[in-house]
C-alpha cells in the first residue's frame, strides 16, 4: 500500500474504486459467456456457467436497487454499535450486496421488503486500518416514494 | 451392493463439560454405540470423525478407547460434519471393503459465542456491511420468507414454542423448560425477528454411531437394527445472491430428492423428521424444502399443530437444536441418534406411536445439506 495517496480513502471491498481525485464508484465483474455477476476482482472461470477467462469489468449504469430481505441486529459482535439494519439488496443493474440500510426508521413497521433503495459509497463510520488509513463503502438508502 | 444398517447409536446429554476434553466427550458416545450394538473397538474396521474446531479428533477419541492401527478419516463439513462422517461410513461399507465401521462426531463450545466469528479484512465489517453473525444470517433468510408468503414474527416465534415444549420431554437436552409465546416473543431480540429462544444454544456434545453391512446385521440380529434407506448430501449451486446471502434452502431441497428418490419413499410416509432447525426462522422454510408440504403452507402446517407432538408429522421431537442444543459436529449424528430412538420404540414420553420410517436432515453454512431416511428393520 505504499504507492497510494495518504489523502485518499481506501476502497473496503473489491467492487469499490477510488478514482485519483476521490471520487469513489461501483464495479463489479461481469461474466460474458452468461452474465453472472462477481463481487470478486480475481476471477479465473465462471461460477454459473463454469466458462474461463470470461470476466470483465462492469460499471452499473444506475445505483439503485430493490431491498430483497433484512434483519434488525440488537446483539452484534463485541464492540459493534447496535441496533442496525443488516439488509441484502438486488441492484437494478448489478449482483446484489450486503450493507447497512440507514436513513430509516429500525422497526418492522418501517421497513418494506421491495421498497426501492439507492446504493451510496461513503466513509466507512470512521473504521481505519492500523495504519490509519480510511476506508470507503456502500450503504443502502432509501428512495423516498414521490 | 450390501445394505447398511445402524447396529447401534447413542449420543451424550448435550451440556457444558468445561473439564472434559473433546476427545473424552466423544469416547463417552463411541463406547455408549458400542454397547449399544454389543460390539467392543476390536470389531470396528474403520473410522470417521467430525470436529469442527478441534483437529485429529478420531485419533484422540481411539486413545481413550482403544487404538489399533486401523484407518480414521477426520472431516469438517460445518454443521453437516456428523451427518458427513455416517455418509462416509455409509459408502465405505457399500464399497464393499468393510462391515463394522464407527462414525462419531464431537465439538466443545463452552465459552464460545452464540454469534459466530467476523469475516477477515483490513477494518471489521460487522455493523459495517450488515452483519455476518448466524442470528442475521439466518433472521434475513426468514424474513424472504416472510415477504413471499406472510409468515409472522409470531408463527416464527411458534417454532421454537413447539420445540422448547418437545425437549421438556427429552432428559437429553440441554434445555427442559417450557417458554410460551410472550416468552419467546417478549425475550432479548438477538436480530429481528430472532430472540434468544429461537437461537439454538451452543453446547458440548458428542454422538457416535456404529454402521454394519447387512451379513453383520443379520449375524448380530436384526431386533434393534435400523436400516439406512436413504444417505444423501449436496452442496449448493451457484445462486444470484451467495455468499452475500447464502442460499439455505437448495442444498436441502437437492438432498432431499435424491434421498426419496434413492429410497423410494414418498415425504408422505415419513412418522417424523428431525431437521436442522438452528434459528425458528429456519424450520419453516425446511418444511418447503423438505416436502413436507406444499409451497408456502409451511405456516399452515405448524399452526395446525401437524409438527408438534401427537401431531400427523411430528418435527424435532428431541427439542431440536432450539432446546436440545447444537453441538456442530455431534449435531448430525445426534438427528439420527433421535429419529433411531422413535424408530426402535424407546423414545418413552415423546414416543411418536408406531413410528416406522423417519427423517433426519442438517444444514452446514457455506453450504452443504445431509439427508437420511431410517427405516424400522
Ligand atoms: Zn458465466
Amino acid at each position: 500500500m505504499t504507492d497510494t495517496d495518504p489523502a485518499l480513502p481506501l476502497p473496503a471491498m473489491p467492487f469499490i474504486k477510488v478514482e485519483p481525485n476521490g471520487v469513489a464508484r461501483l464495479e463489479f465483474q461481469k461474466c460474458t459467456a452468461c452474465g453472472a455477476f462477481s463481487l470478486e476482482t480475481n476471477r479465473i472461470a465462471c461460477g454459473k456457467c463454469g466458462a474461463r477467462g470470461s470476466f470483465v469489468a462492469h460499471q452499473p449504469e444506475t445505483t439503485t436497487g430493490t431491498l430483497h430481505s433484512y434483519s434488525i441486529v440488537h446483539r452484534s459482535f463485541p464492540g459493534v454499535a447496535v441496533p442496525f439494519v443488516s439488509a441484502i439488496v438486488d441492484m437494478d443493474n448489478g449482483p446484489s450486496l450486503k450493507g447497512n440500510l440507514r436513513g430509516i426508521a429500525q422497526d418492522p413497521e418501517s421497513i418494506s421488503l421491495g421498497m426501492a433503495v439507492n446504493v451510496v459509497l461513503d466513509d466507512a463510520l470512521n473504521r481505519k486500518d492500523d495504519q490509519g488509513n480510511s476506508y470507503v463503502c456502500h450503504f443502502f438508502e432509501p428512495i423516498a416514494a414521490k | 451392493m450390501s445394505d447398511v444398517y445402524i447396529a447401534g447409536i447413542d449420543m451424550i446429554k448435550f451440556g457444558r463439560y468445561p473439564d472434559k476434553t473433546p476427545a473424552l466427550l466423544g469416547a463417552e458416545a463411541v463406547l455408549g454405540a458400542l454397547d449399544d450394538a454389543g460390539l467392543t473397538i476390536k470389531d470396528v474396521q474403520a473410522v470417521y470423525s467430525g470436529c469442527v474446531f478441534n483437529s485429529m479428533n478420531g485419533q484422540k477419541i481411539l486413545q481413550q478407547v482403544g487404538a489399533f492401527g486401523i484407518p480414521v478419516t477426520n472431516l469438517s463439513n460445518a454443521c453437516a460434519t456428523g451427518a458427513t462422517a455416517v455418509r462416509d461410513a455409509w459408502m465405505a461399507i457399500r464399497s464393499g471393503d468393510y462391515d463394522v465401521v464407527l462414525a462419531v462426531g464431537v465439538e466443545q463450545m463452552t465459552g464460545m459465542g452464540m454469534l459466530g466469528g467476523p469475516r477477515a479484512s483490513a477494518i471489521s465489517t460487522e455493523g459495517l456491511m450488515g452483519s455476518a453473525s448466524m442470528p442475521a444470517t439466518f433472521a434475513e433468510a426468514g424474513m424472504e420468507y416472510a415477504a413471499k408468503y406472510g409468515a409472522t414474527f409470531e408463527n416464527f416465534a411458534s417454532v421454537a414454542v413447539k420445540n422448547h415444549h418437545h425437549s421438556t420431554f427429552n432428559p437429553k437436552a440441554m434445555l427442559q423448560k417450557e417458554t410460551p409465546l410472550e416468552m419467546v416473543m417478549g425475550a432479548e431480540m438477538i436480530a429481528y425477528p430472532n430472540t434468544k429462544f429461537m437461537c439454538s444454544i451452543n453446547v458440548d456434545g458428542a454422538a457416535a454411531a456404529i454402521l454394519v453391512s447387512e451379513r453383520k446385521a443379520k449375524e448380530l440380529g436384526l431386533g434393534r437394527a435400523v436400516r439406512i434407506r436413504a444417505s444423501a448430501l449436496a452442496s449448493d449451486p451457484w445462486q444470484e445472491r451467495n455468499p452475500q446471502m447464502p442460499d439455505i434452502n437448495s442444498a436441502t431441497r437437492l438432498s432431499a430428492q435424491q434421498a426419496y428418490e434413492m429410497s423410494g419413499i414418498d415425504p408422505s410416509d415419513l412418522d417424523l423428521v428431525e431437521l436442522h432447525d438452528c434459528f425458528a426462522t429456519a424450520e419453516l422454510l425446511h418444511y418447503e424444502n423438505l416436502q413436507l408440504c406444499g409451497e408456502g403452507e409451511a405456516v399452515r402446517l405448524l399452526e395446525d399443530g401437524e409438527t408438534a407432538i401427537g401431531g400427523r408429522i411430528p418435527v424435532n421431537l428431541s427439542g431440536g437444536l432450539l432446546s436440545k442444543g447444537h453441538p456442530i459436529a455431534a449435531t448430525g449424528i445426534a438427528n439420527l441418534y433421535e429419529v433411531c430412538t422413535h424408530l426402535r420404540g424407546e423414545a418413552g414420553q415423546r414416543q411418536q406411536p408406531g413410528a416406522k420410517i423417519g427423517l433426519a436432515h442438517v444444514v452446514g453454512l457455506g453450504t452443504c445439506s445431509a439427508v437420511h431416511i431410517l427405516e424400522k428393520a
